[in-house]
């Protein structure tokens, strides 16, 4: 990484870009599967098998992840944005960061 | 710059990036350490002793006048203020010319369109009264002088243009030290021209383009924190939007 990017807030930059990006990708699939549960009963309950998978759970815990680091930032650039000025936004996108791994962490203790 | 070369350290190695707009490359140079040495005074022994036809800018050598900027190590940096035994790394330097600038011959690069966009979204006070009137008091208190002041001291230096990705994608973004002008300006009581102003800075290559990277706040080296600047200008603008009184005609300059 360029020498200039190294700082905190850059980093929080890239993980929000690529985790909307991660969200984006997986979200034609989401719909897809919605359609499943919608048509056909029988391919639905195939899926829903896949799914109790453990890898798909761990995989699943990745994209929670990406939608708790995803939202947690987000809501830092809407307070950054949106309230009046703090000069504590490495700190904010450090819980951010530290949140997004709490909820995925539960998600997998509940998980299995 | 004092000339007394300190024989008991090993010479920096430095690279320094030659060239015209039509290409360049790397030079390497040796050059010895001095006590309280700046990257401004490498450059300069460099010239000096070494290679005459080096070109690099700089006036006042004490942080004042912004014109010695380049790249350091990768880090954008005013060189007369930047000592060596801070940034340097295993005896190497690496010097460049300012990032998101078009260059003119080795470290010198063109301020123009640095310059231009700040002229583009009225970068300068309108004032409103005559030599006729009283002048106008301010308090220095104000919670609106108090933010107008500390986005004043920008010595125009262009470090957080260079560290802005924002510009490097975007070339029509006005950038982090035009914005932060206009949003001392739109804070200044006595200015006239605030209006217009905020159309020019809220339209397609203004302040919302920002995604707050910071970059320019982690580098400005007089402090300055242009990211809350333009934060603040993004409010203004959708306050303005809200009740109405923004004009949509503000500049696009991709169209
Ligand atoms: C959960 C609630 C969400 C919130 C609060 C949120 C918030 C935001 C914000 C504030 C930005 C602007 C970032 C910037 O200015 O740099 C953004 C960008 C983005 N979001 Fe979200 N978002 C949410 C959900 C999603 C979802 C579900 C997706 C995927 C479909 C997504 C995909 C993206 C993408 C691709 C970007 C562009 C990233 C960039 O420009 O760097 N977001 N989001
Ligand atoms: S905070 Fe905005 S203006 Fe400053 S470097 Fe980042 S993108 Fe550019
Ligand atoms: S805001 Fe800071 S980094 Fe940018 S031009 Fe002004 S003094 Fe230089
Ligand atoms: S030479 Fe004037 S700021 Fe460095």
């Amino acid at each position: 990484m360029k020498a200039h990017r190294r700082q905190p807030l850059y980093l929080a930059f890239l993980l929000h870009r690529l985790s909307g990006l991660g969200l984006a990708l997986f979200l034609p699939f989401h719909f897809y599967v919605l359609a499943l549960a919608l048509e056909s009963n029988a391919e639905f309950d195939q899926f829903l098998h896949w799914s109790a998978s453990p890898l798909v759970k761990f995989a699943e815990s990745g994209l929670v992840f990406l939608l708790a680091i995803h939202l947690f930032g987000g809501l830092r650039l809407l307070v950054l944005e949106n309230l009046p000025w703090s000069d504590a936004h490495k700190n904010y996108a450090a819980m951010a960061l530290a949140g997004g791994f709490f909820v995925a962490c539960g998600f997998l203790l509940r998980a299995f | 710059m004092s000339d007394s070369p300190d024989s008991t350290k090993v010479p920096i190695a430095v690279r320094v990036w030659r060239g015209t707009p039509a290409g360049g490359a790397f030079e390497a140079f040796e050059v010895p350490q001095q006590s309280s040495q700046t990257i401004l005074d490498v450059v300069t022994w460099i010239q000096r002793h070494l290679d005459a036809s080096l070109s690099y800018r700089f006036a006042c050598r004490v942080g004042m006048c912004g014109s010695c900027a380049m790249m350091v190590n990768g880090i954008p940096r005013w060189t007369c203020r930047t000592h060596v035994n801070k940034v340097m790394r295993d005896n190497r330097l690496t010097i460049e010319p300012l990032r998101n600038l078009p260059v003119i011959k080795d470290l010198a690069c063109d301020m123009s369109e640095f310059f231009d966009k700040w002229k583009d979204s009225k970068g300068y006070f309108q004032g409103s009264t005559t030599r006729h009137e009283s002048v106008s008091t301010l308090s220095p208190n104000s919670p609106q002088r108090r933010v107008a002041d500390a986005a004043t001291e920008c010595i125009n230096c262009a470090i957080c243009y260079a560290s802005c990705d924002v510009v490097n994608w975007n070339r029509d973004y006005l950038g982090p030290a035009a914005l932060n002008r206009a949003w001392s300006l739109q804070n200044d009581e006595r200015d006239s021209a605030s209006r217009e102003r905020l159309s020019l800075v809220a339209g397609d290559a203004g302040c919302h383009q920002c995604h707050s990277q910071q970059g320019c706040a982690t580098y400005c080296p007089n402090e300055l924190n242009p990211t809350a600047s333009i934060a603040g200008l993004k409010r203004m603008v959708a306050r303005a939007y809200v009740r109405g009184n923004i004009d949509r005609d503000g500049r696009k300059r991709n169209a």
